[in-house]
């Protein structure tokens, strides 16, 4: 059990080193001259040298990366040609708005996919089902930024209901205390009920159109496994002793079921980081998707490096997290290390 | 028959059962009469699809969703169970009749361990102190040692991919009998074992059913195992019984053309389909034969066998046959 883990470990972080270096290897290899490009064109060659041997640019790949991975145990990810900073400092201040969105999007993504599967099955054949399903198929087909776009126009526009830009409005001020980061808890924190209130609505609009697709994936895993494991013989033989219909349905049927869900809603979630690039930048956000947005069509190496691998950090720990969950779920996971079943 | 009718624990009076498909209605159970006597033993015996399954289900309700009942009437102690309220449905199912499936890999939950399940059955079998955590425990113990197993207590907190197939099914028929049953319903218990184990599986079941005072229908496709197990026979065909009798006297003579074409096969113990030797194969339920079903297939069939269907009539010593062979008037 515990070597089952410490494998597991060790393959990740395997995945992690060499994610490193593909994407140190891609951000340097693709044309145009990292230095010359944060300089801008007026300034001497002279000074964008002095850059270039700064940044280690002048020296084989292979020792530019050695450096790089030296920096990088010791947290040190170099300085942002963009903004002057440590990356890692940019990625304290940004991560935490992309967490906030990112979270509220799972719990949005987890909670209305297992709920709209278990009101499918539990309506099977009946106009609530087919409701769900043709929702379904619409989250499923239609990507994140047109769901974006789309509620920008309907609830920044047409309805104005809710605000379709940035953290918190122009009138509300930002936490007073820096906590984690993540304005809703430091609002929450500091006791400022009317801040989070605000925060939470930037929020929404965003985490909606990020979710849509994997609780569309969720409900209809959910709903099918359901229906499937409601005409296995366990289900009908505990029927027929007698289980009263809602502890057969919530308990009994749904556990043995939510296994896939648990599984596509982790990748789902990864998934909402990649799509997070778009979405943020049209609620004109500051996370650190569009933070790495604007890194790569700025050829900032060092944050591009940077973000990646916060990125690649979070895809395993999310991975963690649902292996974890699903052991919880499922003994033959739990006991013997693997179930195909 | 001498048997008062309401001494029968459970009593199926022409049941139609059909099941809708995309390819239109298969009208599969076509007047099925059958009833189970207390502390009655009963064997059904038919070949594949010919509608054992669906017959029992009724008995507890469990039919899937796509099944209708057009027609016919199935008694629990005299109540008609296809008009019971929910709440009589529950005592049916918590205290009266017990079931155990085909398939001990499917039937029961992967993800509870066994002691869950069998606190689960107990707590809803309404016996006294049956809310009790500490009695559901005792109880699922003393059933699961009931049955041999040994060290019931790391059974009990065992999931089921944990034990093996034969274990699995002894657990289903502690399950089963883990509270006072009217009776148990066992499908086919034994098909998916390993050929070792049937046999003391088979005894055990036997053995927990009788000295618990029960009903038993076994369902099989095995006249040697019906012969083996049950006091009564029943022979089915394609969605009807076409014979009944005691055991011994169905052995000493058959007289449904179907029943005498099964014994012959019998000498090939190898477990295939029991009508493997007669010609033919079971209709199809979208259109089937108007009167007798087996008509197509029967070496004597006469005219009326295709236009008319033959019901039971009584021939003495319990013995009860549907073909139009025999009369009324104790032809047979
Ligand atoms: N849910 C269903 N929908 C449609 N047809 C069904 C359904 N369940 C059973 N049938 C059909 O009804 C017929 C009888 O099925 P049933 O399961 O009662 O047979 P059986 O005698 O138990 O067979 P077996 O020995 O294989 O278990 C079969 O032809 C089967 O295909
Ligand atoms: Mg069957």
């Amino acid at each position: 059990m515990v070597l089952r883990w410490l494998q597991r470990i060790g393959v990740y972080f395997l995945v992690l080193l060499g994610l490193s270096i593909l994407v140190f290897v891609i951000a340097r290899v693709i044309p145009g001259d990292p230095a010359r490009q944060a300089l801008g064109p007026r300034v001497s060659e002279e000074t964008v040298q002095a850059l270039r041997e700064k940044l280690n640019l002048d020296k084989p790949l292979f020792t530019q990366y050695v450096l790089w991975f030296k920096g990088a145990i010791r947290l040190d990810l170099g300085d942002s040609l963009l903004t002057r900073r440590p990356v890692i400092e940019d990625v304290r201040r940004y991560l935490p708005a992309t967490l906030e969105i990112v979270l509220l999007s799972a719990v949005f993504m987890a909670a209305g996919g297992i709920l709209f599967g278990i009101v499918a099955t539990k309506y099977t054949g009946k106009w609530q089902d087919a409701l769900i399903r043709v929702l379904s198929y619409l989250g499923i087909v239609s990507p994140p930024f047109v769901w974006a776009v789309l509620f920008m126009l309907l609830f920044g526009y047409i309805i104005p209901v809710l605000p379709t830009t940035g953290r918190i409005a122009q009138s509300v001020a930002a936490p007073t205390r820096m906590i984690t980061g993540m304005y809703t808890v430091d609002y929450l924190l500091t006791g400022n009920l009317a801040g989070w209130w605000d925060a939470f609505k930037h929020l929404l609009l965003p985490s909606i159109a990020l979710m849509l697709g994997g609780m569309a994936q969720a409900a209809r895993l959910t709903r099918s496994n359901m229906v499937e494991n409601s005409m296995k013989d366990y289900i009908q033989a505990q029927q027929a002793y007698g289980v009263p219909e809602k502890k057969l349905l919530y308990k009994y049927l749904l556990k043995p079921s939510l296994i896939p869900t648990i599984s596509i809603l982790a990748l789902d979630i990864a998934a909402v980081f990649g799509n997070a690039f778009l979405v943020e930048n049209l609620f004109n956000y500051p996370g650190l998707s569009r933070y790495g947005l604007s890194a790569m069509l700025n050829k900032d190496i060092n944050a591009i490096s940077g973000v990646v691998m916060v990125f690649g950090l979070i895809f395993i720990l999310v991975n963690i997290l649902s292996d974890m969950v699903v052991a919880w779920l499922d003994p033959r996971v739990r006991l013997m290390g693997g179930a195909d079943v | 028959m001498s048997v008062a009718a309401d001494s029968f624990v459970v009593q199926i009076k022409d049941l139609h059962v059909e099941y809708k498909t995309y390819a239109g209605m298969v009208k599969v159970l076509n007047g099925v009469n059958f009833h189970v006597d207390a502390g009655e033993k009963v064997a059904i015996v038919g070949e594949t699809g010919c509608g054992k399954t669906t017959t029992v289900k009724s008995i507890l309700r469990i039919l899937p969703r796509n099944s209708r009942i057009p027609k016919g009437e199935v008694l629990f102690k005299g109540e008609n169970v296809l008009k019971m309220t929910p709440a009589q449905v529950r005592i049916l199912r918590g205290s009266g009749v017990s079931m155990i499936f085909q398939d001990p890999t499917m039937s029961l939950n992967p993800v509870f361990t066994i002691g869950e399940q069998m606190m689960e059955v107990i707590r809803n079998s309404g016996s006294p102190g049956a809310e009790k955590r500490e009695v559901q425990q005792e109880l699922a113990v003393m059933a699961l040692r009931e049955t041999a197993m040994p060290d019931p207590e790391r059974i009990m907190l065992s999931y089921p991919f944990q034990l093996s197939g034969g274990m699995r099914q002894r657990v289903c028929i502690a399950m089963s009998l883990s509270t006072p049953r009217d009776m148990v319903i066992a499908d086919e218990p034994t098909t998916n074992l390993d050929v070792t184990i049937q046999d003391q599986v088979l005894k055990l079941l036997k053995e927990r059913v009788e000295s618990k005072h029960s009903s038993l229908i076994l369902i099989t496709h095995s006249l040697g195992v019906a012969r083996e197990t049950s006091d009564r026979i029943y022979v089915m065909y394609a969605g009807n019984m076409v014979e009944t009798a005691p055991t011994k006297e169905l052995f000493g003579e058959q007289l449904h053309p179907y029943t005498q074409a099964l014994m012959r096969c019998i000498p090939r113990l190898s477990g295939g389909g029991v009508a493997e030797g007669i010609p033919g194969r079971i209709p199809n339920y979208l259109t089937p034969p108007e009167g007798c079903r087996f008509a197509p297939r029967c070496p004597h069939a006469m005219e009326r066998c295709r236009s008319e269907k033959p019901e039971f009539i009584a021939c003495g010593n319990g013995h009860m046959v549907a073909c139009f062979l025999y009369d009324e008037k104790g032809g047979c």
